[in-house]
């Protein structure tokens, strides 16, 4: 049911683990629903680009593997152009997700959606 | 390393039984309602098989009905049993703790206008027998309960049940898909009126069960056709799978003693090793008086298909309760209705031993599982290592 590219991400996760002194943090979802995503954020304050990216996930393979992708994919990124990777950029970079576990790349988009704003909110920009 | 420990899922066609099977597809092939010699060769084994079945759970040859697994057999029971009764009632009683072959199947009579009350179990998924005897009313055609349950183990005590129902005029069908081979079954001493077993789960071949029906319990058909079965079920027969049913039951309840010892052993060292060398987890089920092969853990921080799916990067076949194996998105109802939290139900990891497991295995196991905790849960952003606590969000 997964894709090689879920499997070997899952199986060798990239980005895991904490950024202490982070700019931003993004935290989705909750322990009854089987998920959470928290996503943090090392970003250069002159150029908005993402320095460091890291995360910590409660969840399913697929959960895991989309939050290890989507860290991966906004290293590197100005916080605008991150918050131009949807969801379905995630996916793409799977090869795909079976239709039940869509909703793990959707957290990883929302995940980074909500550290950029933490990241605003303490830039006073947001 | 290759490891399977989901014997609950299904267990491999034990090569003998697939021996016996093998001349009842190329030469024996005849169908067996026919009337020439092809037919009555094959009628004769199936006939072996009936026997072998009667004798295996202590009822009659004329009490064994084919079908083609357990969830036919449920349906069968129940539909069959409440359609015919409707003259007596329309209330039927079950548990929470079903598989879905019969929670489904009461949910398909409901919509058709008959009653069903779920009684609960209790944290150890017992069922509460005062809840039970309270539920059944005048009207009450049938209760249905499962003689072991398929996630956690928990025997029920149906000589109990079937007791109750006697006395109080109600039929008794118990699901014993999961206790065959593993538990003494005997229909006509425990007043059982309807029992449903499957042969993939006691080392027989995929797709062929059967229902007993006690001589004289009425009930309507569920498959319409042919006059197979005492005409109660149509279809051609199954004679290679009847066959490896037959075959597998008569082994599996003659080497029962010696099967339970040998899984209960490796389960009981692997629940041993795992609590004292993980910490933070729950064991889910009766502490005791579970199947002799099941164990069901909860671990604290971490999502079951993310365990499920590094073990099986390391070879090991486990399930688990979590929503994410279901496409559901609730976790096990058996977990949620014997109380366990919801975020430990997604948590949980059933292992299921077997008559090919060894004590290598087992521990191979424990040392992969050991090491897959600390890294999923050093990825948890519920578990914080120098409390070694939930860290809430």
């Amino acid at each position: 049911m997964y894709s090689e590219k879920v499997m070997e991400t899952f199986a060798h996760p990239q980005n895991v683990g904490v950024i202490e002194d982070a700019d931003g943090v993004g935290t989705v979802g909750n322990p009854t629903c089987g998920d959470i995503m928290k996503i943090y954020l090392k970003i250069d304050k002159d150029t908005d680009v993402i320095r460091d990216a890291k995360f910590q996930t409660f969840g399913c393979a697929a959960a895991i593997a989309s939050s290890s992708m989507a860290t991966g994919m906004i290293i590197g990124k100005s916080v605008d152009d991150a918050l131009k990777i949807k969801n379905r950029d995630v996916v793409e970079a799977l090869e795909g997700l079976p239709p039940q576990k869509i909703h793990c790349s959707v957290l990883a988009e929302e995940a980074i959606k909500l550290a950029v704003d933490d990241y605003r909110k303490k830039q006073g920009k947001s | 390393m290759k490891v399977y420990l989901d014997h609950a899922a299904t267990t491999y066609t034990d090569p003998e039984v697939f021996e016996a099977m093998k001349p009842y597809f190329c030469e024996v092939f005849g169908n067996a309602s026919s009337l020439h010699g092809f037919g009555r060769e094959a009628a004769r084994a199936v006939d072996k098989a009936r026997g072998q079945v009667a004798a295996a759970l202590g009822c009659k040859p004329s009490e064994v009905y084919f079908t083609s697994g357990g969830t036919e057999s449920d349906n069968w029971a129940l539909k069959g049993i409440m359609h015919a009764h409707t003259d007596k009632g329309r209330h039927l009683i079950t548990s929470k703790i079903e598989h879905h072959a019969v929670l489904h199947a009461c949910e398909q009579l409901e919509k058709e206008g008959f009653e069903v009350t779920y009684v609960d179990v209790d944290e150890n998924g017992k069922i509460r027998m005062d809840q039970l005897e309270a539920a059944i009313r005048p009207d009450t055609v049938l209760v249905s309960v499962m003689a072991a349950n398929n996630e956690v183990g928990t025997v029920q005590p149906i000589g109990e049940i079937a007791k109750l129902c006697k006395a109080k005029g109600v039929l008794f069908h118990t699901d014993a898909v999961q206790a065959v081979g593993s538990l003494p079954l005997n229909v006509s001493e425990q007043g059982i009126d309807l029992l449903s077993l499957s042969a993939h789960k006691f080392y027989g071949p995929k797709g062929v069960g059967a229902l007993i029906v006690r001589n004289g319990v009425r009930l309507d058909k569920l498959i319409i056709g042919g006059a197979q079965e005492r005409s109660m079920r149509g279809g051609t027969t199954n004679t290679p799978g009847i066959v490896g049913l037959g075959e597998a039951i008569a082994r599996a309840v003659g080497g029962m003693e010696e099967n339970n010892a040998h899984v209960r052993a490796l389960r009981d060292h692997f629940i041993d090793r795992v609590q004292k060398e993980i910490p933070d987890l729950r064991l889910n089920g009766h502490p005791t008086d579970r199947l002799p092969n099941n164990v069901n853990f909860s671990f604290e921080y971490v999502e079951g298909e993310s365990i499920l799916m590094t073990l099986d990067l390391k070879g090991i076949a486990v399930s688990s309760g979590s929503a994410c194996t279901s496409g559901s998105l609730d976790p096990s109802h058996v977990l949620l209705a014997m109380g366990v939290p919801v975020e430990l139900a997604h948590g949980s990891i059933r292992f299921t031993f077997g008559r090919r497991n060894t004590l290598e295995e087992t521990d191979y196991t424990v040392e992969v599982l050991k090491e897959t905790l600390q890294n999923l849960r050093a990825m948890s952003p519920l578990f914080n290592p120098q409390r070694g606590e939930i860290k809430h969000v």
